[in-house]
């Protein structure tokens, strides 16, 4: 591992990776890597693969071609304790948070330290509240995943992926049926935490201007391969087709509006008409 | 002849996919028991759920024992006492819930209770992806939600059992003794005379503990692997609670023919 940890070369990198749900393919060969210290985008429509971009860097599926590696370590020939002890080392902010429901807000950030770490309840409880102080929360710390807003329940969970002080933090959807005042929340988080902490983020996301605001770096997926790529202020500049039509929102464009499917007139019987 | 060939696949279907989700089921069980040592090493993992499972369904099992036992009384000695050997309801209440009522309704009330609960919780875990926020934190999901479940159930079950025949038995007695006048002496002691402790009560707790345990592998395996949505936990909570009961009565009939056959 040691020979791969250098400064220089990347945290995450993926090489023409493939992946196919069955029969269905939805990654066909992508490129992509992440060096220290960035917080880098994965952006495209939904259902054009980027979840699954992100489940492929956090081992939960393996790509059926090409490499995926983490810390220079191929991920395809971990083994499941290879691949906790790698886990250990990541956090995940999942799309609703995935809170654990039978616990209130302060043991599901306790909850990584206390399966993890054999340290004494006092310094588990001062390290909780402080991760609940970084994300504004150590007053909710005795509520329950039930009463707490979308918002909020997204910063709990970004509290306890950032518990074990992570070196690569993932998010799905980080910004998602968000109000404007917590998305904003949200993305300074993502941004100051992950400075704060030294670490790595990759963020799958279909948020234009709030991920332009505090990446580094963003790829643009479409139909399961990297269309456009490049920094904030290239992709602002960008004239690619694609890209445009993302940034502006525009209905149609690369991305066709309908859904494959046989002219209408076919369907209308008015094929001679 | 095409409803024919048709009806012959869905049946060869049917058969193939039975025998794949019972493989399937024997795999998850090696896993549940590979995963069991943090359940078993973190025991308050494992009381919390003997808790929900056992403690919360006492009350049900309590009053369900206490009027089957009402029932029995009231039917034993109408039957009985046409014989001239009313005295003899005492053994035939007991020998009744220790070997058949017991185990085989407190499962079935622990199937629908318990069971279906387990089932229901770790089935939304899965859909609000909670588990694999878990396994993404590098915790077994198996070893830390699913195998405490499985334990708790297995252990809380013979408990259980015992308890609805004990209350039985005093619903049997409140009726027969206390209401309609059997004699005391005469119904306990015919009682002790006919129960054998290694052949009638130990045979029954067998009987719970298998019971237990199937009903444990059901809940927690359908709650493992149910659909992802709203409609999915509800389709794994009603597997449950058929198949456990189809379970427990097919076994028991099994496990009497082999304990009880004079």
């Amino acid at each position: 591992m040691s020979a791969f940890s250098g400064q220089n070369s990347p945290l995450v990198s993926l090489r023409d990776v493939r992946f196919a749900y069955g029969e269905r393919e939805v990654l066909r060969g992508i490129d992509l890597s992440v060096h220290r210290g960035q917080v880098i985008a994965i952006m495209g429509g939904s259902g054009c693969g980027k979840t699954t971009l992100l489940r492929l860097i956090g081992g939960q599926l393996r790509a059926s071609g090409g490499t995926v590696e983490v810390e220079g370590r191929n991920l395809a020939r971990l083994s499941g304790s290879e691949l906790y002890a790698l886990r250990r080392r990541m956090g995940m902010l999942f799309q609703f948070g995935a809170l654990f429901t039978d616990m209130n807000v302060f043991d599901n950030v306790a909850f990584p330290m206390r399966e993890h770490t054999a340290l004494p309840a006092d310094m588990i409880r001062d390290l909780v509240l402080m991760k609940l102080q970084a994300v504004g929360l150590r007053g909710a710390a005795a509520l329950h995943p039930t009463e707490l807003s979308g918002g909020m329940a997204r910063r709990v969970a970004l509290a306890r992926a950032v518990a074990l002080d992570p070196m690569l933090i993932l998010y799905d959807e980080p910004f998602a049926g968000l109000d404007p005042i917590s998305l904003g929340i949200i993305g300074q988080l993502i941004r100051r935490l992950n400075d704060a902490l030294g670490a790595s983020s990759v963020m799958v996301t279909h948020d234009v201007h709030e991920s332009l605001e505090i990446v580094d770096y963003i790829y643009f997926v479409s139909d399961g391969r990297i269309v456009a790529k490049g920094t904030p202020d290239e992709i602002r500049a960008s004239t690619d087709p694609f890209v445009h039509q993302f940034v502006n929102a525009e209905a149609d464009g690369p991305v066709p509006f309908h859904y494959p499917a046989p002219p209408i007139d076919s369907l209308l019987g008015r094929e001679g008409a | 002849m095409n409803a024919i060939a048709a009806a012959l696949r869905r049946i060869g279907a049917l058969t193939i996919d039975g025998i794949w989700r019972l493989g399937f089921i024997t795999r998850f069980l090696f896993a549940v028991l590979m995963h069991s040592g943090q359940s078993l090493r973190r025991i308050h993992l494992t009381i919390r759920e003997l808790y929900f499972s056992g403690v919360l369904s006492l009350l049900i099992i309590v009053v369900s024992g206490l009027f089957v036992g009402l029932v029995l009384g009231l039917q034993g000695y109408d039957i009985l006492q046409r014989y001239g050997s009313s005295d003899a309801v005492g053994v035939m209440v007991a020998l009744s819930l220790l070997r058949e009522l017991g185990p085989v309704i407190a499962a079935l009330l622990f199937a629908s209770r318990a069971g279906s609960a387990i089932t229901a919780e770790i089935g939304l875990m899965k859909t609000t992806e909670q588990l694999k926020a878990m396994d993404m934190m590098a915790v077994n999901p198996i070893a830390r939600v699913v195998a405490p479940r499985f334990w708790g159930g297995v252990l809380s079950m013979p408990l259980l059992a015992a308890l609805f025949s004990a209350m039985g038995i005093f619903g049997g007695w409140l009726i027969t003794v206390a209401v309609i006048g059997v004699d005391d002496g005469a119904f306990w002691s015919q009682m002790q005379a006919a129960v054998e402790f290694e052949y009638d009560v130990m045979n029954g707790v067998i009987k719970s503990a298998v019971f237990g345990t199937v009903v444990s592998l059901i809940a927690v395996f359908e709650g493992y692997d149910c659909q992802p949505t709203a409609e999915g936990v509800s389709r794994a909570i009603t597997r449950t609670v058929v198949t456990s009961a189809l379970a427990i009565l097919a076994l028991d009939f099994v496990l009497t023919s082999f304990m009880f056959r004079g």
